[in-house]
This record gives structure tokens, C-alpha cells and sequence, in this order.
């Protein structure tokens, strides 16, 4: 790939530069883009950030009318919403990924994988759609009352089951992020050499001792990898929370009670801002929105490298 | 009973804990038959146990899935006829009526965005694969690779509201241009990122052969490697395309909607996705319909890019191992 070509030849081809240089200042331009990003959203959060300073995160009132913004109630809902996600979401994907990579046979594990594919490929709207009209009536009817006759005592099942609400939130991302997971997860798993799983076979373990002591004990950093960009996926995800979750911003101990999460009061309200500083709150919800997905994002990115690169190039050849 | 033994110093749990494996407290010979086979039962009894929890975790996966299609069919089938793609929305109130202006619509948002993102994000790919590792080009590339990680890991909704800052607040109007150009921006790491991933994959060999014939370098790289890993690229191309047709989020403050066909492309424009939404959260039955035939669009749009992208590729981008 990398190859050097003598001074003198490169006037031969004059083409050559043209071509790399071109290249390059599209790459520039894509750089350009992402800073631009940036630029543009600290520009359009600058005015509520100068209004209402850090305490803007912290604060919970939200109340276009009277010009009081505050961003607790949407960190909030996102983190609760996205971590439910994470509880429903891991040990469903890591057996997806277990059961694709370590027990399926070729031809089963290759449909499973599209089918999960085709989970990631289905449009956020559509999922919206599915879990106002078939999930939230499921929850309202069956799960909640269900969850709050046995288990009411808890504070996370009180309340009136709405069916929209944290909870279908939750499910809702779960679904969302379980393609996301899995498919990292496989290929962590598909990394480990075979030479250990058969090493633990000949030592008389049974399948699923083979699969703890030789596949899932050395990759736990890439699980987590795996879990943390699943995490950051939910954060971001808009649409079908959106619809779901019941646009209520409020703090509530209930699972049951409606939320909303920092993507989502930015797509319900955006639009229909009219205040100068009610946007720029929006705007500066996104802001930290952007900041905290690029951390989480960058820690996974760096936890699945640092696991994957020496075992990458060890498995090359 | 040997076999047994070995069982026993390699896996019973007091061994693992302590990490000191075939060292036991208690000599071997004082653990009955009787025990190892209570032990043997139990380890046989756990596997099983976890082998049909990751069956079932599976399956639990697929139940989505199924749901999803399952509904969109039958809910989405009945309503999409004919006028669903020649007629305006109705108003509320009159039964039938069509989404042919969203339909049309998000066709035109995503054409823009194609046009916009498509040779860009190629182009960063052919940047990647081809200089990347070049000394000269290595600052840039490197910069460029973590950008494209990082623009790929911004949600949609703020790729909204780029646009908006840039193209809707100077324009003072929501428009067609700022909707396809949040699509665009959306595509362009995928794009970058499928065909670097592709473009690596064709041996060196294959170039020094180009070069060594003295052919320019840039008509090897498009004629020669670029063209080798077409279809390839077409793939990663389709998918994100695919993907552009249903987002939603950054095109409610960009194109915004509209109730008419399409005129201008400095107007706002209907799409399908945000046609969807605000159907969906209507209170009304027939929209509800309209909804589910919109989605019905959707999916099977989706659904065959992907199984197209996977008839012609078989398994991608896996094909090292």
C-alpha cells in the first residue's frame, strides 16, 4: 500500500498529485464538517449557557412559559432510560453472540445473524410506531399491573400504568441496542483461537465450561467494549423514545411514570420554540448531549482497540 | 477413573479460586465415586442449563422482530393501495388520501443527500485505504480516521441541528437542501468507513502489478483496485442509503413537512419518516393506518437492501477468516 515512488517520477505523472491532493481536501472538508459541528452548537447554546451558567444542568424546572430552563429532568430520562436498556439488552446480546459464535451450527448462525442484522437495519420511526400501537398496550394492560400486584412494594412499580412511560423507554432501546452489542461480542468471541476452546474440550470440560474458562475469561474488556458503545447508542437514539416515553419532564422514582430524554425534548420542541433562549436551551441540551455521547463512544472505541489490536494481528497470519 | 481425576483437578471450583490448579487441600484418593459422580451429574445438569438459556436468548431476540414485521404487514398491508402513492394526505376527517407527496419527497431529500455524501465519503475511504499509511499523509489520516469515528458516533438529532444552524437559520426558511444535507451527513462516515475496510482488503501485489506497467498511480487506484471492490462498495453504498430513507430526527427542524407536492427545493418538503411521526402521534384512526402503510414502505424498502446487499455479498467483510 505504502509505496514510495522516486522524486523524479512523480513529475511523470502529474496526475497523481492532483489526485492525492484532491483526496486530501475532501478529508479536510470532513474535518472541516465535524468542527463546524461543534462550532455551530456551542454558538447556538452560547446564550442560554450565559443565562443560566452550569447550574443549567443541574436545575430541573422546565418551563418554556415562564422562561425557566433546566436540563436535571433530561439528563435524567436519558441515563435511567439507557441504563434499563443495558439491563434488558447485555445478557440477551451476549447469549445471542455465545450462541452464534460457540453453538450454532454454520448455517442457523448465519440466518440468526441476518435476522439480528435486520434488527439494526429496521428505522428508528418504525420501532416508534410499534411500541405506541403494540408494546405500550402490552405494558398497560399486562406487564404493569402485573409488576405492580407483585411487586408494588417496590417504589419503581408504583404509580398508574400508563404503558408509555420509562419503562417502554427502556424495552424500546433495548431492542434498539441489541444488534449493537451482539455484533461486537461476536466478533470478540470469534477472535479467541480455537487452539484454547479445544484445549479446554480435551480437558474433559463440558461446553459451557469451555465457553467460561477459555472464551468469555480473556475478553471481558471487549464485553465491556461492546456495552459501553451499546450505551452510547441509547443516548442518542431520538425517535422511537420520542414516542414512547410519554414527553413528561419529570423526575420520578417509577418505572411506570412518563420521562423524557435530552434527544427527545429537542425533537418534540425544536421546532416549535419561539423564544430566542427556549432554542438555545434546546440547543444546549444537545451540546451536552454531543459531549457526553463523544466521551462514551471514545472510551469503548478505546476499550474494544486495546483488546482487539494484539489478538488481530496474532490471528492474521 | 483417570479420566474423572483429570476432571476434577482442572475444573472443580476450589482449584479455580484459588488459582493454583491440581493443588487440593484434600488428596485424591479420599473423594468417593460416589462424589464424582454427584459432581459429574452437576456439571452436566449446568451446562445444559446454560446452553438452552443462550437458545432462548436468541430467540427472545428474534420476538422483536417477528412483532415488528408481523404488525407492519398486517396493519400496513390493507392501507397501501394505489392512491397511498398518487394522492395528497386527506383531510382530517375524509377517509383515503395518500402519502405520494412524502413518498416523492423523501426520494428527493435522499437523492440530495446521495449526491452530497456519496463521493465524499468514497473519496475519504479511497484517502484512507490508499494514503493513509504514507508518511506524508499520515497526521491527516489519522485525524481524518478519528473524526469519522467520532461522526459517526454523533446522534442524528444533532446532525439536525447542524443543519439548522447552518443552512435553515442564514435561509431563514426550513428547506429541502438543509434536510438532504443532514441525510448527507449522516452517510458520509459509513460510506468511508465500508470502503476503506474494502479497499485494504485488495492484495498490494495487485497495484505494484498496475504500477509496474506504469500506469499512473490514481488511474490504478480507480481503475484497477476501486473498480475491483465495485460491488463491494455499491453494498456499503445501498445500506446507508437505506439507512438515510428512515431517519427521522434530523429532518423535523430541516425539511420540516409539508401537506403538498414537493415544488421547490428551497421549501420545506414531506418525507416519509416525519409523515409517519406525525400520523402516529395523531389521534386519529385513519391516519393510524396511513401510519402503518408508511412503515409497510419502510421496512420492506430496508429489508430488501439488506437482503439484496447479502444474496450479492454472502457473508461481509468477513472473508479473512
Amino acid at each position: 500500500m505504502a509505496i514510495q515512488q522516486p522524486k523524479k517520477q512523480r513529475d511523470i505523472h502529474k496526475g497523481d498529485r492532483r489526485f492525492y491532493l484532491s483526496l486530501r481536501a475532501v478529508g479536510l472538508l470532513v474535518i472541516l464538517i465535524f468542527s463546524a459541528i461543534v462550532i455551530q452548537l456551542a454558538r447556538l447554546s452560547a446564550p442560554a449557557l450565559h443565562h443560566f451558567g452550569l447550574g443549567f444542568l443541574f436545575e430541573s424546572n422546565w418551563d418554556p412559559v415562564n422562561e425557566k430552563f433546566g436540563a436535571a429532568s433530561f439528563l435524567f430520562g436519558t441515563l435511567v432510560s439507557s441504563l434499563i436498556a443495558l439491563v434488558i439488552s447485555v445478557p440477551v446480546s451476549v447469549g445471542v453472540a455465545l450462541f452464534l459464535t460457540e453453538l450454532a451450527p454454520k448455517r442457523v448462525a448465519n440466518f440468526m445473524g441476518f435476522l439480528v442484522e435486520m434488527l439494526a437495519a429496521i428505522p428508528s420511526i418504525v420501532y416508534g410506531l410499534w411500541g405506541v400501537f403494540v408494546l405500550a398496550p402490552i405494558l398497560r394492560t399486562m406487564v404493569e399491573p402485573f409488576l405492580k400486584h407483585h411487586l408494588g412494594f417496590l417504589p419503581l412499580f408504583q404509580g398508574a400504568p400508563y404503558g408509555v412511560g420509562m419503562m417502554a423507554a427502556g424495552i424500546i432501546l433495548a431492542i434498539m441496542i441489541t444488534p449493537t452489542i451482539s455484533a461486537i461480542c461476536r466478533e470478540v468471541f470469534s477472535a479467541v483461537s480455537n487452539a484454547q476452546r479445544e484445549a479446554a474440550l480435551a480437558l474433559g470440560a463440558t461446553r459451557w465450561e469451555m465457553i467460561r474458562l477459555s472464551v468469555l475469561r480473556g475478553v471481558r474488556p471487549g464485553i465491556l467494549g461492546a456495552v459501553v458503545l451499546g450505551f452510547g447508542r441509547a443516548l442518542g437514539e431520538t425517535m422511537a423514545v420520542t414516542m414512547v416515553i410519554g414527553n413528561r419532564p419529570d423526575i420520578s422514582p417509577s418505572l411506570f411514570a412518563p420521562a423524557q430524554t435530552m434527544a427527545s425534548v429537542i425533537a418534540n420542541e425544536y421546532a416549535e420554540a419561539t423564544s430566542d433562549l427556549h432554542l438555545s436551551a434546546l440547543a444546549a441540551i444537545g451540546l451536552s448531549l454531543f459531549a457526553v455521547s463523544l466521551v462514551i463512544n471514545s472510551s469503548a472505541r478505546l476499550l474494544i482497540w486495546n483488546f482487539e489490536r494484539p489478538s488481530r494481528l496474532g490471528s492474521a497470519k | 477413573m483417570n479420566e474423572e481425576v483429570l476432571e476434577m483437578t482442572t475444573l472443580h471450583p476450589d482449584n479455580q479460586a484459588d488459582g493454583q490448579a491440581g493443588v487440593r487441600s484434600t488428596p485424591l484418593s479420599t473423594v468417593s465415586r460416589d462424589h464424582l459422580g454427584a459432581w459429574d451429574f452437576r456439571r452436566k445438569l449446568i451446562n445444559r442449563l446454560f446452553m438452552t438459556l443462550l437458545v432462548f436468548a436468541s430467540l427472545l431476540a428474534i420476538v422483536p422482530l417477528l412483532s415488528v414485521f408481523m404488525y407492519v404487514l398486517q396493519q400496513g398491508l390493507p392501507a397501501l393501495d394505489f392512491s397511498f402513492f398518487t394522492h395528497l394526505p386527506a383531510p382530517v376527517g375524509e377517509l383515503g388520501g395518500g402519502m405520494g407527496n412524502a413518498v416523492a419527497g423523501t426520494l428527493i431529500l435522499v437523492g440530495i443527500a446521495s449526491l452530497l455524501g456519496i463521493p465524499i465519503g468514497i473519496a475519504c475511504g479511497i484517502y484512507l485505504a490508499e494514503y493513509g499509511n504514507r508518511p506524508q499523509g499520515g497526521k491527516l489520516a489519522a485525524t481524518l480516521t478519528f473524526t469519522i469515528d467520532l461522526l459517526a458516533s454523533v446522534p442524528s438529532i444533532i446532525i439536525g441541528l447542524f443543519a439548522y444552524a447552518v443552512l435553515v437559520v442564514p435561509m431563514r426558511r426550513f428547506s429541502g437542501y438543509a434536510g438532504g444535507a443532514a441525510l448527507a451527513v449522516i452517510m458520509i462516515p459509513t460510506i468511508a468507513r465500508s470502503t476503506e475496510e474494502l479497499l485494504k482488503m485488495v492484495p498490494t501485489h495487485i497495484r505494484e502489478a498496475g504500477l509496474a506497467l506504469g500506469i499512473p498511480r490514481w488511474k490504478v487506484i480507480l481503475r484497477i483496485v476501486l473498480r475491483g471492490s465495485m460491488s463491494g462498495i455499491t453494498t456499503g453504498v445501498m445500506l446507508s442509503v437505506a439507512r438515510a430513507a428512515g431517519e427521522t430526527a434530523p429532518l423535523l427542524f430541516t425539511s420540516l413537512n409539508s401537506r403538498f407536492w414537493p415544488t421547490g427545493l428551497d421549501q420545506p418538503i414531506s418525507s416519509l419518516p416525519v409523515q409517519i411521526y406525525t400520523y402516529a402521534i395523531s389521534p386519529y384512526e385513519e391516519w393510524h393506518r396511513q401510519a402503518w402503510a408508511g412503515a409497510l414502505l419502510l421496512v420492506s424498502f430496508v429489508f430488501i437492501f439488506n437482503l439484496l446487499t447479502r444474496l450479492a455479498l454472502g457473508r461481509p467483510t468477513r472473508s479473512r477468516d
